[in-house]
Order: C-alpha cells, then sequence, then structure tokens
C-alpha cells in the first residue's frame, strides 16, 4: 500500500528533517507518528504527497514511484491521498458543503469547478459523509462560523470525499480541546477503519496515539527510533524519543492495562466522568 | 553573603533602555546636526515676506470676484462634471480588469520567481510617476481630451489594484492554499476555488476605493489638459471667471463627497 524507503529531505536552510526514513504499511491500519516538535513529522507527511519535495529516497503508492512522477501525474497521486491538518485548512469563505466538494477537485473540470457543477453523486456522498460525521444540516454555513471541531469534522469529510487510498493526517487534535480531541481521533479511525483506508497520524499526544492507534512510529531528529504497537512503548522507548524524562505518569496507564484490564477501566470512567464534568 | 552581594552589581542598578545609537555623544551630536541642517534650510528658502503681504489683497479681490457663484453656464458645468464621472468609472473598470492577471502574477506564494519579478517591476514602473506628469505625457501623444485622462487613470487604476491585490493574496495563511493543493487541483483551480473566494471582497473593495479616488484625480489632471471639468476650471480661471470657477469648485466638493459616500456605503456592504 505504501512503503517509503531511504527518504531524506535536507532544507534550504540546511536543516535535515529527515534521514534515511523507511517503514511499510502494508494493511489498512491506523499508524500514529509520534516525536518531538522539528523532529520531522509534518515533513515526512508532507513528503508523501509532496507538498514538500524530497530531498532523496522513494515513496511507493500502490506500486507506483510518487517521487518520479511529473506535474500531471501527481496531481492525480494527489487525489488519491486525502489530507486532514491541524489549522482545519477549510477555505474559510466558502460553504460547508463547498469546502467538501473541494475534494472533488481533482476529479472535475475547471468550467465545472467554475459554475460550481459538480456530479450529483458527490453532492450525494458530500450529504452522507456531514450525515456520518455529525454535521447534517450544515451544508449551507459558511465555514468561518464554525467551531473547533466542526472546522475538523468538515476537514476529515474533504479528505474522505477524495475517496483516498490513503489519509494524511497532520496534528488533527493539536488545536482542540481534550474532550473534542477524543472525539475526532475516534472519528478518524472509524472511519479509516470503515473505510479500508490506511492513516497515518502525526500526533504530539502519547495517550492519544496509544489509545487509538494500531501502530505507533517515534520520530526522533529525522530518524525512526521506534516502531511497534501502543503496549510496547515503555520509559525507555519514551526517553529514546523525546529525550530524557521522568514517565511514570505518561506510561501508568499502560502498565495498569497490562497490570490490570479492570483497573484500567477504572481509571477510564473515572477520567470520563472528569471531563464530562469538565465540560459542563 | 554581604560580600558575594559586594562582588556583584546589582543588575537592577545596571539595567537601562537599549537605544538604536548606543554613544551619547553620536546620539546628540547626530540630532544636533539634523537640527541645524532644518534651520539652515529654512532660512536659504528666502521667504519674501513683502510679496506674501501684496499677495493679501489680491486674494480678497479674488475671493470678491468669486462671489456669488455663478451657475448660469451649468450646462458646461455639467458636461464636464459627467465628462468626469465617465473618465473614473471607464478607468476604474479597466484598471479592474487589468489588475486581475497583473495581481496574481505579482504574488510570491503562487507563481514562480521570474513571473513575480517581471510583475513587480511593471506595477513599480507604472507607480513611479505621478499622474499629473503621465497625464502630461499623454496629453503631448494623444492631445487634449479625455482620452488622455482615461488613459492616465486606467495605467494608475491597474498598478493601484493589482498591488492592493497581490498583497491580500500574499496575506493569505497558506495553509489553505495547500490544503487545496493537495486535493490535486492545479493552478486554475486553485485560483477559482480557494484564491477567488477569498480576495473576493477585498478586491472589489479596493476597485470601488479606486473609483471614489479616480473620482478626485479626474478633476485634477484636468488641468493639464486631460479633459473633464479640471479642464473646465482651468480654462475658467485664466479666463478670470473666477465667479464660475466658485460654482466649479463647490460642484466638485458636492461630487467628491457622493463618491466617497457611495465607496463607503458599498464597501460597509461587502464581508
Amino acid at each position: 500500500m505504501l512503503e517509503v524507503i531511504a527518504l531524506s529531505k535536507t532544507y534550504a536552510t540546511g536543516t535535515m528533517a529527515l534521514d534515511r526514513v523507511s517503514f511499510v504499511v502494508d494493511q489498512p491500519q491506523v499508524v500514529a507518528i509520534i516525536g518531538p516538535s522539528g523532529a520531522g513529522k509534518s515533513t515526512l507527511i508532507r513528503c508523501i504527497n509532496r507538498l514538500v519535495e524530497p530531498t532523496s529516497g522513494k515513496i511507493i503508492v500502490d506500486n507506483t514511484d510518487v517521487t518520479a512522477q511529473g506535474q500531471r501525474q501527481l496531481r492525480k497521486t494527489r487525489r488519491q491521498m486525502g489530507m486532514i491538518f491541524q489549522e482545519y485548512n477549510l477555505v474559510e469563505r466558502l460553504t460547508v458543503m463547498e469546502n467538501l466538494l473541494s475534494g472533488r477537485l481533482g476529479y472535475v473540470g475547471f468550467w465545472k469547478t467554475y459554475r460550481r457543477k459538480f456530479p450529483k453523486a458527490d453532492v450525494a456522498a458530500a450529504f452522507e459523509l456531514l450525515d456520518r460525521v455529525g454535521l447534517s444540516g450544515y451544508q449551507d454555513t459558511r465555514a468561518d462560523s464554525l467551531s473547533g471541531g466542526e472546522r475538523q469534522r468538515v476537514g476529515i469529510s474533504r479528505a474522505l470525499m477524495q475517496q483516498p487510498r490513503l489519509l494524511l493526517v497532520d496534528e488533527p487534535t493539536a488545536s482542540l480541546d481534550p474532550k473534542t480531541s477524543r472525539q475526532i481521533m475516534r472519528l478518524i479511525v472509524e472511519l479509516a477503519h470503515e473505510r479500508g483506508t490506511p492513516a497515518l497520524v502525526n500526533i504530539h499526544d502519547v495517550g492519544l496515539a496509544q489509545s487509538f492507534a494500531d501502530r505507533i512510529i517515534g520520530l526522533a531528529d529525522g530518524k525512526i527510533v521506534f516502531d511497534g504497537t501502543a503496549k510496547e512503548i515503555t520509559a525507555q522507548v519514551l526517553t529514546d524519543i523525546y529525550g530524557e524524562e521522568d514517565w511514570s505518569t505518561t506510561i501508568q496507564k499502560i502498565q495498569q492495562s497490562s497490570d490490570s484490564a479492570k483497573g484500567r477501566q477504572a481509571w477510564k470512567q473515572k477520567n470520563k466522568i472528569e471531563r464530562e464534568v469538565a465540560a459542563e | 553573603m554581604n560580600t558575594a552581594a559586594e562582588k556583584h552589581i546589582d543588575p537592577a542598578q545596571q539595567w537601562h533602555q537599549i537605544r538604536m545609537i548606543e554613544n551619547p555623544l553620536i546620539r546628540h551630536s547626530l540630532a544636533l546636526l539634523v537640527l541645524l541642517y532644518i534651520f539652515w534650510s529654512m532660512l536659504s528658502i528666502n521667504v519674501d515676506w513683502g510679496r506674501f503681504l501684496l499677495g493679501l489683497p489680491r486674494a480678497a479681490n479674488i475671493v470678491a470676484r468669486m462671489l456669488p457663484p455663478d451657475f448660469s453656464r451649468w450646462e458646461l458645468l455639467i458636461r464636464g462634471m459627467l465628462e468626469s464621472v465617465q473618465m473614473a468609472l471607464a478607468a476604474s473598470f479597466i484598471g479592474m480588469i487589468l489588475a486581475v492577471p497583473i495581481g496574481i502574477c505579482a504574488s510570491s506564494n503562487i507563481v514562480p520567481k521570474p513571473v513575480y519579478l517581471m510583475a513587480r517591476a511593471f506595477i513599480i514602473l507604472s507607480r513611479t510617476f505621478h499622474e499629473i506628469i503621465v497625464a502630461i505625457f499623454f496629453v503631448k501623444i494623444f492631445g487634449f481630451g479625455p482620452i488622455s485622462g482615461v488613459l492616465t487613470l486606467t495605467i494608475s487604476s491597474t498598478s493601484f489594484i493589482s498591488k492592493m491585490l497581490a498583497e491580500d493574496i500574499e496575506n493569505m495563511p497558506p495553509g489553505q492554499i495547500e490544503a487545496i493543493r493537495a486535493t490535486g487541483a492545479g493552478f486554475f483551480k486553485l485560483l477559482i476555488y480557494c484564491i477567488s473566494p477569498q480576495a473576493m471582497p477585498r478586491y472589489l473593495g479596493v476597485s470601488i476605493y479606486r473609483l471614489d479616488a479616480n473620482i478626485r484625480h479626474s478633476t485634477v489632471i484636468g488641468i493639464v489638459g486631460a479633459g473633464g471639468i479640471g479642464q473646465v476650471l482651468a480654462a475658467s480661471f485664466s479666463r478670470y471667471d473666477y465667479d464660475f470657477s466658485l460654482a466649479i469648485l463647490l460642484s466638485i466638493i458636492v461630487l467628491v463627497f457622493l463618491g466617497e459616500f457611495f465607496s463607503n456605503w458599498v464597501r460597509s456592504r461587502l464581508r
């Protein structure tokens, strides 16, 4: 599905953001990429659809080398990769429906785009998605009057309108409150699983990554230092990724879950109640 | 503990404002030099107060001859005003259209560098000379009349609107452009689906503002012969028809007021 081979990126400033990164995603799983700021998470995601031009290495998506493609082919590749952003990046003055339909820009001709004449099937798919992400009735609301969580739902829907074969998700929850963050993460993971679409998710929050991802890749200084499941994350792994720190409170949840599932359940329950109280 | 405090100079005593020029001698002598130069320039202007005093009764005479304003040649007046408004409208409209491609090409965030540099050079070049100079030039080429005026105002409107449009596009959050590119949209789809909706209200606002400015400018460039009410005004001055001049001046005030009012009203509705 996705194969990244010895991918490197050195910016014009001389910063080496990625240093021979290689990994394979061969099943529809949600892969969280964790790492400190500046580790190259954003660069990695943006290299895959070449919003950032890689310096060397290969990116193979469904047996085609993306790095070798010309502009025209690249646009075709991009329309098969849905992207979700931290700052949502909706076109603020357009309505929710128009923002969703922008996911079809790679498929629809110029004049149809100009006259906003999208195929009926696309509009129907958009309504279905709005319903699925809990925004039915919002189609004519302008994007700039939505809340953060609502905007991200539109952002997710826009990406899914592309019927992508791969989801690239860049810090989807970093601008959201804890409760909305969990809802948005849950939505992304559910949709990825429902549609059998693999997803690469950059994420700051180790806890969120552990609770939602099928697999976690740890990036430090542009290199992969960890590749495994949530359970395999130990204090040593976190130190490898982020550097020396007291990780006991961060990985407590994992130890609890491995020691006693009940304890974790209770902790989760308590947390949930606290959050709901806080939300009110 | 006391000895340690004595050894270290207390930073609170040491702190002072960071200045652009740290050396006080250089700082103060520079300020003195600037003041001296201003004083010297004023001396060298050589104001002849005698001539100023002689002018005062002449001013009183002109004002007396201006009153009351003479609206008897209202047909000429209206024709001049209409010509000015039409010049302004035509120039604003053409400028608005020409400004779109130029403004887009002058936005560094969406076009390649060479295109950007060329468009910027064009904008800077067309902004170099004041409208009066451009108008004199066109009057020499195309003769007296509104054609020269429209051409002059078109050039200034195009460069103004395209500069504003380019600035607006460059100030767009890069994320939106990135997101639309990530859907596989090419340059033109990006323009109509992302740049255009985001830049449209300000573009229209700037264009309307330019229409208002063009009405004002059209009254000025007429003085060098580029048509409109300014040309009528210049003629009335040279014929010492001061009462008619005042009528024209009053009408220009009303026109500019109306233009400003209209422009503000339209812009307040654009959101």
